[in-house]
């Protein structure tokens, strides 16, 4: 019986032995660059334990404080996500390649979206609070150019899959690039679009809760206070109602989307 | 006759929830915009977002490198190195988690799958920052915290996308390893490994992608990276110093997406 034969780098596995190899040169170098102590944290440990033990008997009077805000983070990402998609439908068009052949727009524009899809939200976050100030502004403007990055690029990719006869058959007929757009591109991508809403809505939601750290708005305004007073029974209340919101907020986006489908 | 009744009453039906929902949502909407409490814009808004936009197109180019460790090329190798030591600690802490919250069976309710994914979501759902700063208290402000903090948080998306992979897996190899007489040891390094490690490959880079920014931002709660010099420029104003951050940060980023892309499309 003839076996089939195995190339040298297959027998000994060289692709895997030489990308453990180089991970763990990258690991070293890391480590010394960091010059992390292991030791500090087994022997701190017993300190991250007795937060956490405080952190195990929430002050349950303080819930009712949590609400209002907890609602204004669902406002904020609500309004933030609306306006991100409104920007986002006209960027996606233009950056799509079947609707605008010019490969120097669409490489343009792309780099430019790319650019900004590569900002933290809680970057963005910290930049509007020094511009628009503290409060639910600066949280409602990082969130739309936060969703407005996700949201585009899910747009014109989706975009580009779409079967392109209805499209043609308006051009060729005399119709204008608006009645195509209108007639042949959103009709086809509207339910995945608004599946694209809500999973960048769920996105946003999750977002919106640390936003106030930096004074953005909503519920991590209180998260920032209880741990700066060391109130971390405080802050476990607030973890877990957001816990609970976030988990609702994808439950029901989930369902949403699973109806579209 | 009764068919068109019937289609008749589905139709209303059809039209009144169409209706609902569109009510709903514009009840939602309402809600949104009106229950805000918009404060005043602060009146320098226009000239501070003009002092961010030259600061962009006039950078501090002194501050890339000046050799004392403190300049950006230093403080962003530091925070891709927060990223990828914490990456590796979540990708090793994920396998054993992963295979905790993996379905045996398909559309067959186990309680242990169910108890993993229960964790899996909080640990996900669980902020950053608030591990960060706990951390900060174990070990000090600093790369450390940060690492630890990313180490931990990245579990709760890498074990869930870990038990997906298992789920997908062929069974076969590992039951053939133990029906001629393997141990359940040799079937998870023959059979079962071999066939995750490249989907756990893939999305451990792409979970690096995420942690890079992350890291980012996480030197604003003293958590180490390049996050701590930001918001310092941010808060004395130093526009120039901001600009080629943001460029520096914008730079690594769509550097390690490129490559993480590259090496995972490699993987296959």
């Amino acid at each position: 019986m003839k076996l089939p034969k195995q190339t040298v780098a297959q027998r000994f596995h060289i692709r895997f032995f030489g990308g453990l190899i180089i991970l763990l040169v990258l690991l070293i170098a890391s480590n010394n660059f960091l010059k992390l102590d292991f030791g500090a944290l087994i022997q701190n440990f017993d300190q991250f334990l007795a937060l956490f033990k405080e952190m195990m008997h929430p002050d349950w009077k303080s819930a009712p404080f949590v609400v209002q805000p907890m609602l204004e983070t669902i406002q904020m990402a609500l309004i933030g996500t609306t306006l991100g998609t409104l920007l986002a439908i006209p960027a996606a068009i233009i950056a799509a390649r079947n609707v605008v052949t010019n490969k120097w727009i669409t490489g343009f524009v792309r780099i430019i979206f790319n650019m900004i899809r590569t900002l933290p939200d809680l970057l963005l976050a910290a930049l509007f609070v020094a511009i628009v100030g503290i409060g639910p502004y600066a949280g409602v403007l990082t969130l739309t150019i936060f969703s407005f990055g996700m949201i585009t690029k899910l747009f014109y990719e989706c975009i580009e899959t779409i079967d392109n006869g209805p499209l043609e058959a308006i051009l060729t007929t005399g119709g204008k690039r608006s009645a195509m757009v209108m007639f042949a591109i959103l009709p086809q991508v509207s339910s995945r679009f608004i599946s694209y809403i809500l999973y960048t809505f769920e996105i946003n939601v999750r977002a919106s809760t640390v936003l106030g750290y930096l004074g953005a708005g909503g519920i991590g305004q209180q998260l920032q206070t209880s741990l700066s007073q060391f109130r971390y029974d405080q802050t476990a209340v607030i973890i877990l109602a957001i816990l609970i919101m976030v988990l609702a907020i994808d439950g029901l986006s989930n369902f949403a989307r699973e109806r579209l489908q | 006759m009764m068919g068109s009744i019937q289609h008749r009453s589905a139709g209303v039906w059809h039209r009144t929830r169409s209706w609902l929902l569109g009510l709903l949502i514009v009840i939602v909407y309402v809600w949104g915009i009106f229950g805000i409490n918009f404060s005043k814009i602060q009146s320098s808004a226009g000239a501070v977002t003009k002092a961010v936009l030259m600061g962009i197109i006039h950078p501090d180019w002194h501050y890339v490198y000046q050799g004392n460790g403190e300049d950006l090329v230093s403080v962003m190798l530091q925070t891709l190195a927060i990223a990828f030591v914490g990456t590796i600690i979540s990708a090793l802490i994920s396998v054993p988690f992963a295979f905790w919250a993996a379905k045996r069976r398909r559309h067959h309710f186990s309680v242990m799958s169910t108890s993993g994914r229960i964790v899996l979501a909080v640990v996900r759902t669980f902020p950053e920052i608030v591990l960060a700063i706990m951390f900060i208290k174990a070990v000090g402000p600093g790369a450390f915290a940060g690492v630890l903090a990313l180490g931990v948080h990245s579990v709760g998306m890498l074990g869930k996308l870990f038990a997906e992979s298992i789920e997908t897996i062929d069974v076969g190899p590992s039951e053939s390893i133990v029906s001629v007489g393997g141990n359940a040891v040799n079937g998870l390094v023959f059979a079962t490994l071999p066939q995750v490690l490249p989907a756990f490959a893939s999305y451990s880079l792409y979970r690096f992608e995420i942690s890079v920014r992350s890291a980012t931002i996480l030197g604003m709660v003293g958590a180490g990276g390049v996050g701590t010099p930001l918001l310092f420029a941010i808060q004395t104003r130093s526009w120039n110093r901001v600009g080629i951050i943001l460029i520096g940060i914008i730079i690594t980023v769509t550097i390690i997406d490129y490559l993480s892309g590259w090496l995972r499309k490699q993987l296959g």
